[in-house]
């Protein structure tokens, strides 16, 4: 039986738990409905063809978005679980025994940040960064396809642990010792390890095809100081990607090394170093928290821009401030760890380089603010975000800067001050900024708006239940609760942490409004159409092509002439009071939409699963199947397929009809 | 004014023997270098966010009178001031960054007039010993010291990594097995603090706090002279007991220790136990 089934058994699913086996219950039959309904009404196909196997980069950005959406409501569970046991825990061991609480903080860190964060950026990068770029696809539209399958393989691992064995009990950072397998024998690491080591390779991909995206390929003329500053924050993000994540990759594949083949780089025992694992994963820890924000300050540049009707103010300080960012995040590690006692050097270096980085940081936020000096602020939902963001993202800034003194670090290392400090940027920084590209995107991906008023309940609801959620934990740093207490004694808490739970209930209200808004949106869509593919009056190539944009985003690819590539094509057409001239069509070949990425990915789930329950023969099995998609991928004949000059010129004069109407000029075609 | 502001902060904590509520000078000292840090970044911060909100109500759409300039994008000026607030600010922080982590760097002794005690701390899973290597005692969970006196720390783990903390009287230092930190603290006044694991440990971690009671010297030795007389000795087997998983150990003394145990524990990174500790911890 071992040999067929490895470590998995019957015992492996935790029957006598009743909360993860309801809820994955719950989950899987939502699942299974969903399924059964999608089959029986005849959609399968479809979205087989159209959405499955597509390597259109917009199609894969909605589905990064979409599986980061469905995954942040399964952190926010967490969440909620954990909020509200340490509302009721003090002095009583509350209702999460700490076997349970332990895996919540788990899942809820890993999920927030692998599956909710990154896919949310890299979805919105997806989208956005080819059309701004003014191109038809990314570089390696396959490649594209694999990285999401991959990605979405990862979190089906993790959600997997939720009823067959268990998750890590580590922390998201599964620091060793207790991450190794004298400490957790279980198979929970595990589950963390390959679920990241599998979105990760992912991630590498995503970041190797847009750093070439971006540096080779870009409309005519779209020279490096003309480029959008969203695509400027992309690159940024993806260089970084590069660099860091095999870091990632290699620490976890050395803990792996330790944990299966009797290794040991990270154990007490035989020479191990846990604290090379800590610097290593910190290595890769503090660029990863530029990857989340660096887009999202991207979005916030072109949110600003626009809803003020003003170009960004220092386009080039914000350029050299994104790419000092960039740089200067390798060099601040340290800061995560003080408190190891490396001497007062070492800390003072890693202090002063943490605070030369909130130098770029604070030249962004003074930018933003000039944007919208002499402007005229029209506040719709992604302007709301931008600014909250603006708001509360300098005093979690502040906080990061307040731990980055060592002496005010060993005070507040590890305290619910830096869980409050990162939930602040994270989620006052990284999430409002995915709220906000998603509220201005949206209408350029489906062709309408989303619902103003839902969308405006959602931002207040949300930005007030962050309020109220983390200053309370801003506060119960300062009293001395350390993070990860599943219970605790000390009577003065618990007012705080009730606190902290009511703004768990406001910020579950604003998820609610954005779910009315979405719905509310699909059936309004007709009157929100957005007929001129140009809602928000962009700058930005984006806006000049339709909404939905056809699969190769444009009839003919712009020429782009200065900063601001669309809002300069608007500028000439009103100067002239008529559109430009019909350019000559001719036919394009796309990428044709293949299996590879759900094939691969499929199998690297099941490669994945095996390793985890060592199960060896599926294991082979899986990377075998895998290696033959690809192979099989390789071997192709035919990769594309052609749209005629014909279709292209009819789909752009519809276009030119559209804008022809929202600029009230005449569309130059003759009747 | 300083007055003012400390006792806000205090009110706000409800005083329950947090960071701001210092009782020894190295408490104190970083909590004056965190309340500098804090108050001179508010000096830029909250202009800031005022400037968010003025800004965005000002020049909203619907506002005729507020000046219009569609295509101001860059003034050399302001670029100037844009890049040398924030750098002025944190040169002006780092100096207190720098200045602060050698000042209050862990490792180095507190001046005293008198010689520190010294304690050896082993982290356990789930519990603190605390050694006493010059009086010969050890206890769990308990830590007794005279105020007054500086408190020199020798800290490591015999399993996995912890993070030494007693809020009140200054900053932590991690325990890692196989590795010896250093740590110095001292008490101004008697009285009871709350100690804890600031660092995640596993199943038992909510379970790793211990007191500390500072009390006036003569009850120091008072209370060594107590526990020299009764209950074990900490030899090896009790040791090794000791390093068997429990959690939420009340506290209790050894009057005796076997000499060089820290050493000991150190050097084989509590790796001597490691079998029983897979044994006590299943899967």
């Amino acid at each position: 039986m071992s040999m067929l089934f490895g470590k998995l058994g019957w015992e492996s699913i935790p029957l006598n738990e009743p909360i993860p086996i309801i809820a994955s219950g719950v989950v899987a039959l939502a699942i299974l409905g969903l399924l059964g309904w999608v089959w029986r009404a005849g959609h399968f196909p479809y979205l087989w063809r159209e959405w499955i196997t597509s390597v259109d980069h917009k199609r894969i950005g909605v589905m990064y978005c979409l599986l980061a959406a469905v995954m942040l409501l399964r952190g926010f569970s967490d969440a909620i679980l954990m909020r509200s046991q340490q509302a009721i825990a003090y002095g009583n061991p509350g209702y999460l025994p700490p076997d349970h609480y332990d895996q919540v903080f788990s899942a809820h860190g890993t999920i927030m940040i692998f599956f909710v964060a990154m896919p949310f950026m890299i979805g919105l990068m997806n989208f956005a960064v080819p059309l701004q770029l003014g191109i038809r696809d990314v570089a390696f539209p396959t490649l594209n396809s694999v990285s999401f399958w991959l990605t979405a393989s990862g979190a089906l691992l993790i959600n997997i642990s939720l009823l067959v064995g268990e998750f890590a009990k580590t922390g998201w950072v599964v620091y060793p010792p207790l991450s190794e397998l004298r400490f957790s024998p279980g198979v929970g690491v595990d589950y963390y390890l390959w679920a990241i080591q599998i979105s990760g390779a992912g991630t590498l991909l995503t970041g190797v095809n847009f750093v070439t995206t971006i540096l080779k390929i870009r409309a005519a003329g779209m020279g490096y100081s003309r480029m959008p500053m969203f695509c400027w924050t992309a690159l940024a993000t993806n260089l970084l990607i590069v660099a860091a994540f095999p870091i990632l990759t290699a620490t976890l594949g050395m803990l792996t090394l330790d944990r299966y083949l009797g290794f040991h780089f990270f154990t007490n025992e035989l020479g191990g170093n846990a604290m090379m694992f800590v610097n290593m994963f910190w290595a890769w820890g503090h660029p990863e928290v530029y990857i989340l924000i660096l887009p999202a300050f991207g979005i916030f540049s072109e949110v600003a821009s626009t809803f003020s009707g003003k170009p960004l103010f220092g386009y080039r300080s914000m350029i050299i401030a994104t790419m000092a960012i960039c740089l200067l995040s390798f060099i601040v590690w340290l800061h995560h760890f003080f408190t190891m006692g490396a001497g007062a050097d070492v800390n003072g270096f890693f202090g002063v380089t943490t605070m030369i980085i909130a130098v770029p940081t604070g030249v962004k936020v003074f930018n933003w603010l000039f944007t919208i000096y002499g402007g005229r602020v029209r506040f719709a939902t992604p302007m709301l975000w931008a600014i909250g963001f603006m708001v509360t993202f300098v005093i979690g800034g502040m906080t990061g800067v307040l731990l980055a003194v060592p002496p005010a670090d060993f005070l507040l290392h590890n305290s619910l001050f830096l869980v409050a400090h990162f939930h602040n940027v994270i989620i006052g920084g990284v999430l409002f900024g995915a709220f906000a590209g998603l509220t201005y995107w949206w209408p350029k991906a489906f062709g309408f708006t989303l619902d103003e008023t839902w969308g405006k309940r959602a931002f207040w609801l949300w930005i007030s239940g962050f309020y109220v959620a983390f200053m309370p934990l801003y506060i119960l740093g300062l009293m001395g609760m350390t993070r990860r207490l599943s219970h605790y004694d000390v009577p003065g808490w618990q007012p705080w942490l009730i606190a902290a739970a009511v703004g768990v209930v406001l910020i579950a209200g604003g998820i609610a409004c954005q779910i009315v808004m979405i719905t509310v949106s699909i059936r309004r869509r007709h009157d929100l159409r957005d007929a001129g593919g140009d809602p928000w009056d962009g700058r930005t190539l984006e806006w000049i092509t339709t909404s939905p944009p056809p699969p190769y985003n444009f009839a003919v690819l712009p020429d782009v002439t200065g900063q601001e590539a669309y809002w300069g094509v608007k500028a000439a057409a009103r100067d002239d009071q008529k559109l430009s001239a019909l350019p000559d069509y001719a036919a394009i070949a796309m990428p044709r939409n293949t299996p590879t990425g759900v094939v691969s990915a499929f199998f690297a789930s099941l490669m994945g699963f095996a390793l985890i329950w060592h199960i060896w023969w599926l294991v082979l099995l899986g990377f075998v199947g895998a290696w033959a998609t690809f192979v099989l991928f390789a071997w192709r004949d035919d990769d594309a397929y052609e749209v005629a000059a014909d279709d292209l010129a009819a789909h752009d004069r519809d276009r030119r009809a559209g804008k022809a109407a929202l600029l009230g000029l005449d569309d130059g075609v003759p009747a | 004014m300083r007055c003012v502001w400390l006792a806000a902060a205090l009110a706000l904590t409800g005083c329950a023997g947090g960071v701001l509520d210092p009782q020894g000078p190295v408490g104190a000292g970083e909590r004056q270098v965190l309340l500098n840090a804090l108050v001179i970044m508010l000096g830029i911060v909250v202009p800031t966010i005022l400037a968010t909100f003025a800004f965005a109500w000002w020049f909203r759409a619907g506002n005729a009178r507020a000046e219009h300039k569609p295509d101001w994008s860059y003034s050399g000026r302001l670029e100037l001031l844009v890049w040398s607030v924030p750098a002025l600010v944190v040169i002006f922080l780092g100096g207190i960054a720098w200045i602060g982590s050698h000042d209050l760097d862990p490792y180095k002794p507190l001046p005293a007039s008198t010689a520190p005690l010294r304690v050896q701390v082993v982290a356990l899973d789930w519990k603190w010993l605390f050694i006493y290597p010059d009086q010969g005692v050890a206890s769990v969970n308990r830590l007794v010291v005279p105020a007054g006196t500086p408190v020199a720390f020798s800290i490591t783990s015999a399993t996995v990594m912890n993070s030494f903390f007693v809020p009140q009287l200054g900053g932590q230092i991690y325990a890692m097995a196989g590795m010896e930190t250093r740590l110095h603290l001292q008490a101004d006044r008697p009285g009871r603090y709350r100690g804890l694991s600031a660092h995640y440990s596993g199943k038992g971690f909510p379970g790793m706090r211990f007191m500390v009671d500072a009390v006036p010297p003569r009850q120091f030795a008072g209370w060594l002279a107590a526990t020299r007389q009764q209950g074990m000795a900490l030899d090896r087997s009790a040791y090794l007991a000791l390093t068997r998983d429990s959690e939420n150990v009340a506290p209790y003394g050894y009057r005796a220790v076997a000499p060089g145990l820290f050493a000991a524990v150190v050097r084989d990174s509590g790796t001597t136990t490691a079998k029983r500790a897979i044994q006590g911890r299943g899967p």
